[in-house]
C-alpha cells in the first residue's frame, strides 16, 4: 500500500503527496497534470475509504437486517450528511445523489421541468453552459412547449448582467447557470443573479461541477433551489455526484427513474413512494461512490477554504502572465473573477497540436471545446487549450506547460 | 515513435501551406468531413469526369495533422478513377486503424506515424472520410439520373 508515498516536497505535509497517481513518469517526464477541470486526482484517504468499505462492509443498503447491511446502510447515510454539511444544505433530505451533474440536472428538467413548464414559459441559460445543461433543457422544452433563451455573455467571458435583467420577466420559470465555467474559469456571480431569478418568481438551478473543489459553497446562503455536485471533479470518484434542491420543491416533483429503494409499497394496481431522499433514488445505489465523495469532501474541509483559495489563486496570478507572455498566445476568458483555469490559444495552431506537444512533454492539458460549443460559437474560435489547477499544483508545474509550450513554437511555428 | 516523427517535416511544411486550399471549378462532388470530438470541420471539393478526379481540393480549420492529412490527399488523388480513389482510402483508413503493416503508403508515409496516436487518428482520417462521402453522393446521383 505504500508504494506510492514517496514525498519529493520539501514540505512531507504538501497536498501533493496526498495524490499516488500524481508521482509518476510519462513519455519519460515526470507528471504534470494540469485537466483537473476535465477530472481531479483521487487522495489516499478517497481511495482507502472506498477499499475499505469493500474489504469490511460491502452488502446492499436498506434491505438486509444483517451486520454488514447495517453498516453498509449507516455508511451511505453518514456520506449524505457528510456532504449536507460540506453544502450547508438544511436536511440530509435534500441531498439526493445521482451519477454525477449530468444525471442531476436531467432529474430537474425530467421531473420539475415536464410538471412545471408550461407552453411560452421561458428558460434562461447563459450562453456558457455546458451541454450537460442545455441538451437537458431542450428535451424538457420540446415536450412541454417551453422556450430556451440565451444569456448574454461579454467578450472576458462573464454574464452580462443588464442584459439578464432585461430578460427577467414572469414568463421565465427557470434560470440555469455554472457557477464556475469549466471553458474560461469565470466565477459567476450566482448570489446575484438567483435573487434577480427569484424576483420575477422563477427557480434558479446552479451548476457546481467546477466550483465545488475550488471555493466554498452555502446553499442556504445563495438560497439556490437546485445546485448540482459532482464528485469526480472534487477529488472523489467517478460516477457518483448529487443534487442539492429545497425541500418544498422536491416534495413535489414526481419520481424520475422508478424501482427498488424508491417506492414504499407495490401493487400491480398502485404504489406508494418512498420518502425524500429515497423517493428519487432507484435501484441499488453507488455505496462505495458516496463513501469516498464524502471522503473527498472531509478531505477538501481538512485543506481548509483560505489555504485552498489562496495557493490557487496564486498559482492562477501566475499562470496568466506567464501563459500570457508566450509569444502567439492569446488568453480566452479575462473575467475579474476567476477559479484557476486558464484557457488559451496559439496563433497559426491547433489546440489539439498543442495538447499532443506537451503531452510529449509530460504534460496533460484538456483541448476541445469543452462541451461548450455555443460559448465557442459566441467567442468565434472552434476550440481552445485549457490548462486547469488544483489542490495539488504550482508555479513549478506552470513553468513545465510553458516550457513546452516553447516546444510547441518551436515544432510548429 | 516520437514527436519528431508525428510532426516531420512534410506534415508541418503542408499544415503551415495547404494544397488546393479553394474549391473546385467546377465543383462536380463535395462533401462535408466533420469531427464531433473536436469540432474540426473540413470540406471537400472535386471536379470529377468519366468517372476520374480531375481536380480535388478541400476547405476548412482543422488541426495540422487534419490539415496536412488533407492537403496530401488532394495531390494524392488527382488523375485517379473513383474507383481507385475509393482504394486508396480503404488503405489509408486500414494503414491508420489496423495492425497490418502497408509496405508501400508512398507519399502518406509522412502521416504513418499517426496509428502511435490513437487520439488522432481520427483527425488523420477526417479529410478522406469526407472524400469517401464525395464520391458516395456521386454513385448515388449517377445511379438515379
Amino acid at each position: 500500500m505504500s508504494t506510492f508515498l514517496k514525498p519529493k516536497l520539501s514540505n512531507p505535509e504538501h497536498p501533493r503527496c496526498e495524490f499516488p497517481a500524481l508521482d509518476q513518469q510519462v513519455h519519460g517526464k515526470p507528471l504534470v497534470y494540469l485537466d483537473n477541470a476535465a477530472t481531479t486526482q483521487k487522495p489516499r484517504s478517497v481511495l482507502g475509504a472506498m477499499q475499505s468499505y469493500y474489504e469490511h462492509d460491502n452488502a446492499n443498503v436498506h434491505r438486509g437486517v444483517h451486520a454488514l447491511s447495517q453498516r453498509a446502510t449507516e455508511a451511505f447515510d453518514e456520506s449524505r450528511r457528510v456532504l449536507q454539511r460540506f453544502v450547508n444544505a438544511a436536511s440530509e433530505k435534500e441531498i439526493i445523489f445521482t451519477k454525477g451533474c449530468t444525471e442531476a440536472i436531467n432529474l430537474v428538467a425530467h421531473s420539475w421541468g415536464r410538471t412545471e413548464l408550461k407552453p411560452g414559459d421561458r428558460i434562461l441559460l447563459s450562453h456558457m453552459e455546458h451541454h450537460a445543461n442545455i441538451v437537458p433543457w431542450q428535451i424538457a422544452a420540446e415536450m412541454t412547449g417551453a422556450e430556451i433563451h440565451p444569456i448574454p455573455i461579454t467578450d472576458e467571458g462573464e454574464i452580462d448582467l443588464g442584459a439578464f435583467e432585461r430578460l427577467l420577466d414572469e414568463r421565465v420559470k427557470l434560470v440555469g447557470v455554472k457557477h464556475v465555467c469549466n471553458a474560461l474559469g469565470t466565477i459567476n456571480p450566482v448570489a446575484k443573479m438567483i435573487e434577480m431569478a427569484h424576483q420575477v418568481g422563477a427557480k434558479a438551478l446552479v451548476d457546481g461541477a467546477q466550483a465545488t473543489a475550488h471555493i466554498p459553497v452555502d446553499v442556504r446562503d445563495l438560497d439556490v433551489d437546485f445546485y448540482t455536485i459532482s464528485g469526480h471533479k472534487l477529488y472523489g470518484p467517478t460516477g457518483v455526484g448529487a443534487l442539492y434542491a429545497k425541500e418544498d420543491l422536491l416534495e413535489r416533483m414526481p419520481p424520475y427513474q422508478s424501482g427498488g429503494d424508491m417506492i414504499r409499497t407495490v401493487t400491480f394496481e398502485k404504489t406508494t413512494y418512498n420518502d425524500l431522499p429515497n423517493k428519487f433514488e432507484a435501484g441499488t445505489p453507488n455505496m462505495a461512490g458516496a463513501i469516498g465523495l464524502a471522503a473527498a469532501a472531509d478531505f477538501l474541509r481538512g485543506q481548509g477554504w483560505d489555504e485552498i483559495e489562496n495557493n490557487e489563486q496564486r498559482v492562477l496570478s501566475y499562470a496568466t502572465d506567464e501563459i500570457g507572455s508566450v509569444p502567439g498566445v492569446r488568453i480566452i476568458g479575462t473575467a475579474k473573477h476567476k477559479a484557476a483555469i486558464v484557457s488559451f490559444v496559439m496563433e497559426g495552431v491547433h489546440p489539439h497540436d498543442i495538447g499532443t506537444i506537451v503531452d510529449g512533454e509530460g504534460v496533460a492539458i484538456r483541448t476541445g471545446h469543452h462541451c461548450c460549443m455555443p460559448l465557442m460559437q459566441r467567442l468565434g474560435i472552434p476550440a481552445t487549450a485549457r490548462a486547469s489547477f488544483a489542490i495539488y499544483n504550482s508555479k513549478s508545474d506552470v513553468d513545465s506547460l510553458v516550457s513546452a509550450l516553447q516546444k510547441v513554437r518551436e515544432i510548429l511555428t | 515513435m516520437s514527436l519528431a516523427s508525428l510532426y516531420q517535416e512534410t506534415i508541418v511544411d503542408h499544415a503551415r501551406h495547404p494544397r488546393n486550399f479553394r474549391k473546385t471549378d467546377p465543383e462536380t462532388h463535395r462533401a462535408d468531413g466533420y469531427n464531433p470530438l473536436c469540432g474540426d470541420c473540413i470540406s471537400v471539393s472535386l471536379r470529377v469526369a468519366d468517372g476520374r478526379i480531375l481536380d480535388s481540393a478541400f476547405q476548412g480549420a482543422g488541426c495540422a495533422i487534419s490539415t496536412a492529412s488533407a492537403s496530401l490527399m488532394t495531390e494524392e488523388v488527382v488523375g485517379k478513377t473513383i474507383v481507385e480513389a475509393e482504394e486508396l482510402f480503404r488503405q489509408f483508413r486500414e494503414a491508420m486503424t489496423s495492425d497490418e503493416y502497408l509496405e508501400d503508403m508512398g507519399r502518406l508515409e509522412a502521416l504513418r506515424a499517426v496509428k502511435e496516436y490513437p487520439m488522432r487518428v481520427k483527425c488523420a482520417t477526417l479529410a478522406w472520410h469526407a472524400l469517401h462521402a464525395a464520391l458516395q453522393g456521386s454513385a448515388k446521383s449517377a445511379t438515379t439520373e
